[in-house]
């Protein structure tokens, strides 16, 4: 079956399809990309969270007091050799500490605080100049060690999804430059400004990965990025590079459905698009992956973009990981009158902030500051109506209203069995739900409370079986203490019962002999 | 009024039997309940239900000896899922057999362990790494958390560590009750929202 | 210098659509067809509104009190003023005052709070009010005056109100005189009698299509309902299947025997139709949620008004029907569940 979808998948590109639901949203982009995008300064202190990507919490590599230079490894995971953090300037490092993290909960967390001194010096770069004939294995080493993650938000280590695409046949390698989520545009402004970088990016992971073909996959509102895309891709004249316009419709941008409307196919539940034969990665990636084979500079800034109607110039910046959020929204001329939430990412999946000393992570593609007409709401919650619009619209096609229910009464098994693992928390049943019901909240709760539980299971049954091996081992203890007692016994019985026999034969030798006398 | 009784008699009885052999004929095999019980269990092995172990408490249950509210490294969510499999009412966790703790893990102290393996003789999951007159260590990642191995060390060597949440283990919190009804219910029973 | 922020769940931009807001444009969609019932009939109608909605609005927040809910968000959903419009347009305009109470008791009390309140009802609560009124009150229930332009005593504004609040007609008047069979009616007594239906059909109370007036009311009802269709407060599917499920089956009674089937459109165009169609079995609450459900439940209500409607008891089955299919409708959505993203069914 599987086989035969790869096959389908060849065909990508040929044909567009649609997904299930989805919703029409208004950009606002353009608010964003009137200007270039900007450098944002390198501030004096830099607020590095050693957290960056999906899963864990990398352990620091430096001390407090070591000075470092912009480049330099200052976290990694201490026993998988990944999750690479490197100083995104050079300076002293003034402490390791917990301090805000821009996380979703609002927690703290280890963070390295470089003091910059202004001067800004790279480390050693060591380019992979002859990237065209290097062993595919090498670029991906590089590609680890330079830190980089998945830029469009999930933030999943890159160097993982080339691992395991090596291991695998992948035939495309799809570029997602649609960027579905209002507001956000900084893979628009980078497909307009550094076009080269990100072709030249794709290459580099063709060759890592082993693809035959590249998909650029863009917006059909995106036109000047078309322009910008295609004159890149003539330059190589290179057939395997494809430019690809999709629907802007939200959530376009999501990786299993711009392969289900590249290839038509589905991603299978608990699969990943390598099960096709694709591998997909954002465009910031590729043009991440590129400046740190071909120039050998590891992943400390990325573009941001920082908009909404709480901005009073909403712009895209360039800015280095650990600036804190603060800093970027003055360069835009700070906050409106009656701005009143600031997130980091989209309006429809993004996660609220309590404040801008958060700094830049490289999960932040947006700052958006929202003022309160934006987020009021104009109606308590209230029970559910089974009006179906949230079912209407879903992308994975699931029912909201069901898993909305099941998860309040704690219907675990049915909840996974209505396919809760398979929401993709794009929001888009939450908006169209006339009684305001939170149901991405449920659904985020209710998705870490099974993998919990799934987790626990797991446990447990380790538990059981070390208990029942355990148990095992005791009785097979027990039962050899038998055996040797009853061999024992049986060979002091064998022993007693020579012993008469012996006795007996003397006592009758003797006998014989007295006869003979 | 005579054909009356008769049919009505006649349909009962035959819809009876049909439904007699269709409970027969489409009967869905399932484990017995014990073991369904037990896949629910947390398999701590602590004894903290008066019972040695998981499995006898879960032939308890199914014999109806045994409540379902005695475990407390389970918590309110299996309480919940056994009313559920058994069809009875969810009630909160007898506190006689304890009260619902964060996950802790056993960490002996190696400066002070004599080497004596108690400890591991009582480890109902051998958790514990050890031989007489060795050093001994509890492998983390195995420790259920039962507290077992607490009470035979005759050097009091043994503590139970509450791990600190990492980042990565921080998951999304139930969303309050903002309906109104729920909140003003809750508010009236006393229960405002401490999840 | 940092500043801080009030933190809330994703997504950022609250929901457009308000249950209040659906609510007030099924209401709008209403109008054009209580316009046109009040220019055939009268404005006995209005009062028979008026009444049930005080009364669905007292009931509502007498059970909120007592349920302990705050009124405000609950009265304000206007949901009990949709149930009280769409029973009280099934009512004979003449009915008694206690009609609309005794229905509305019945529908806010037990069919929707004693269930668990908005959202939890099994069966539509406007159609639960209509039956109970209907079997427990049969001659009220059957007394309904023919159009104006036909009648032979049409009672004015006074004389209407004087009727529905005492209960008394005036001088000289009796039930007889004031009320006639509907076009429903016409046809089932005319076939209990052994006449065809085509002999029934010469009665004045038929219209063109359907009955005189009542063609003209279905037909607002039908463009109140394409109103609701073009802002999407309800999906096609069921009014869509509802329909053609009776034209279908009509057509096919009225081909095999056109002596004791009305035709098709007919069937359409009297009764509630079209109004169950676009208002009634449209019930969110009530009815299925998946898109396959609503075609089976639109056809399961044709299905059963025309059984009724031929074989049964009364003249009219869509309350019946509709309550039946309620009923079917959490089994429905069981087995019409669509395959997920990435399952494989």
């Amino acid at each position: 079956m599987l086989i035969d979808q790869t096959e389908q998948a060849r065909t990508i590109g040929e044909q567009v399809h649609h997904f299930h639901g989805g919703l029409h949203l208004r950009h606002n982009k353009k608010i964003s990309c009137q200007t270039p995008v900007q450098r944002t300064p390198v501030p004096s202190l830099l607020f590095i969270p050693l957290f960056q990507q999906y899963g864990a919490e990398a352990k620091a590599t430096i001390e407090p007091g070591q000075y470092v230079l912009k480049g330099d490894e200052i976290g990694c995971f201490d026993h998988l050799g990944s999750g690479y953090v490197h100083a995104a300037s050079s300076g002293v490092v003034k402490a390791i500490s917990r301090l805000p993290i821009s996380h979703p909960s609002g927690n703290d967390g280890w963070c390295v605080v470089i003091e910059t001194d202004g001067l800004d010096q790279w480390k050693k770069l060591e380019p992979l100049t002859n990237w065209q004939h290097a062993d595919p294995a090498l670029l991906r080493r590089e590609i680890r060690n330079s830190g980089i993650v998945g830029l469009g938000g999930a933030v999943f280590p890159t160097a993982h999804k080339t691992e395991e695409a090596n291991k695998r046949n992948i035939h495309t390698l799809i570029l997602n430059g649609s960027e579905c989520e209002p507001y956000i545009s900084c893979d628009e402004m980078l497909m307009r400004e550094q076009p080269d970088l990100i072709v030249l990016g794709a290459r580099i992971l063709q060759r890592a990965i082993g693809a035959s073909r590249i998909i650029i996959a863009i917006e059909d509102q995106m036109g000047v990025v078309n322009i910008a895309l295609k004159r890149a891709v003539k330059k190589l004249s290179d057939d395997s590079i494809k430019i690809i316009k999709v629907t802007t419709i939200y959530p376009e941008g999501g990786e299993k459905q711009l392969i289900q409307v590249l290839t038509g196919l589905e991603v299978p539940t608990g699969g990943r698009p390598a099960d096709l034969g694709l591998l997909c990665q954002n465009v910031a990636t590729a043009s991440a992956v590129a400046e740190a084979v071909v120039e050998g500079k590891p992943l400390i800034e990325r573009i941001v973009t920082v908009s909404g109607s709480g901005i009073q110039q909403p712009r895209n910046l360039l800015a280095r990981l650990g600036t804190p959020i603060s800093d970027l929204v003055s360069q835009c001329g700070g906050y409106t009158q009656d701005v009143a939430r600031l997130i980091l990412g989209g309006p429809m999946m993004g996660y609220a902030l309590n404040s801008d000393a958060n700094p830049v992570i490289k999960a932040a593609n947006c700052i958006l500051a929202l003022t309160k007409s934006d987020i009021q709401p104009q109606q308590p919650e209230l029970p559910c109506i089974r009006c179906g619009d949230c079912a209407r619209v879903c992308p994975a096609v699931l029912l909201p209203q069901q898993l909305d229910w099941l998860i309040r009464n704690q219907q675990w098994d049915k909840a996974a069995e209505n396919g809760l693992a398979d929401c993709i928390e794009c929001g888009c049943c939450d908006f169209v739900c006339p009684s305001h019901i939170p149901l991405v909240a449920w659904f985020r709760f209710g998705k870490s409370e099974l993998r919990t539980l799934a987790q626990e299971r797991k446990q447990a049954e380790v538990a059981k079986q070390r208990h029942d091996a355990r148990d095992d081992r005791l009785l097979r203890i027990k039962q050899e203490r038998h055996r040797k007692m009853a061999e024992k016994k049986r060979a002091i019985k064998n022993k007693a019962a020579k012993k008469i026999k012996l006795a007996e034969a003397i006592s009758r030798a003797a006998a014989r002999r007295e006869r003979k006398e | 009024m005579f054909t009356a009784i008769l049919s009505i008699t006649l349909l009962g009885g035959l819809f009876g039997f049909g439904l007699g052999w269709a409970a027969r004929k489409f009967q869905v095999e399932s484990d017995p309940v014990a073991d369904q019980i037990e896949a629910i269990l947390p398999q701590t092995q602590c004894g903290q239900c008066n019972y040695p172990g998981c499995r006898p408490y879960a032939e308890a249950i199914a014999s109806g000896e045994a409540d379902i509210n005695q475990c407390p490294p389970g918590g309110e969510n299996q309480i919940t899922a056994l009313a559920d499999l058994l069809g009875v009412e969810s009630k909160p966790l007898n506190p006689e057999y304890g009260e619902e703790k964060p996950k802790a893990v056993a960490v002996i102290d190696e400066a002070a362990c004599i080497g004596c393996t108690l400890c591991i003789q009582a480890c109902p999951v051998d958790a514990i790494l050890g031989a007489s007159k060795q050093m001994h260590t509890v492998i983390e990642s195995e420790c259920t958390g039962c507290d077992l191995c607490l009470a035979p060390c005759p050097v009091d060597c043994i503590e139970m560590i509450v791990r600190n949440p990492a980042t990565s283990d921080w998951r999304w919190p139930k969303p309050r009750p903002e309906i109104p009804r729920l909140a003003v219910i809750a508010d009236q029973m006393g229960m405002t929202d401490a999840h | 210098m940092s500043r801080k922020f009030d933190t809330g769940d994703a997504p950022h931009f609250p929901a457009q659509t308000t249950v209040a807001g659906v609510m007030r444009q099924v209401l709008y969609a209403l109008v054009p067809g209580i316009i046109t019932y009040c220019w055939f009939f009268g404005l006995g109608i209005l009062f028979q509104i008026m009444l049930a909605v005080i009364f669905a609005l007292l009931f509502e927040a007498l059970m909120l009190k007592a349920r302990k809910q705050p009124l405000k968000q609950y009265l304000g959903d206007w949901s009990a003023v949709v149930t009280a419009v769409l029973f009280a347009l099934c009512l004979p305009p003449l009915a008694p005052w206690w009609v609309a109470l005794i229905g509305m008791l019945f529908a806010i009390i037990v069919a929707k709070h004693l269930f668990g309140g908005l959202g939890h009802n099994v069966f539509n609560p406007a159609m639960v009010a209509y039956v109970v009124v209907l079997i427990s009150f049969p001659q009220v229930m059957a007394l309904w005056p023919p159009p104006i332009s036909i009648a032979p005593h049409a009672l004015d504004f006074t004389a209407t109100i004087k009727t529905i609040f005492t209960g008394g007609l005036p001088l000289g008047l009796t039930w007889d005189s004031v009320s006639e069979a509907t076009p429903l009616d016409a046809i089932r007594n005319s076939l209990a009698s052994g006449h065809m239906v085509s002999e029934a059909r010469q009665s004045p109370v038929f219209g063109d299509f359907g009955g005189l007036g009542w063609e003209w009311i279905a037909n607002m009802y039908a463009l109140g309902g394409f109103w609701l269709l073009w802002r999407r407060i309800i999906s096609w599917h069921v009014p869509v299947m509802m329909i053609s499920t009776v034209l279908t089956l009509g057509l096919i009674a009225y081909l095999v025997d056109p002596g004791s089937n009305p035709d098709p459109l007919q069937h359409v165009f009297s009764g509630a139709l079209i109004l169950g169609a676009f208002f009634i079995a449209t019930d969110p609450v009530t009815g299925c949620t998946s898109t396959r459900g609503r075609l089976i439940f639109g056809v399961g209500v044709g299905v059963i008004t025309l059984t009724i409607r031929r074989w049964g008891a009364y003249p009219d089955g869509v309350a019946f029907a509709v309550l039946l299919m309620n009923m079917a409708a959490p089994l429905i959505d069981r087995y019409t569940r669509p395959r997920i993203f990435g399952h494989r069914n």
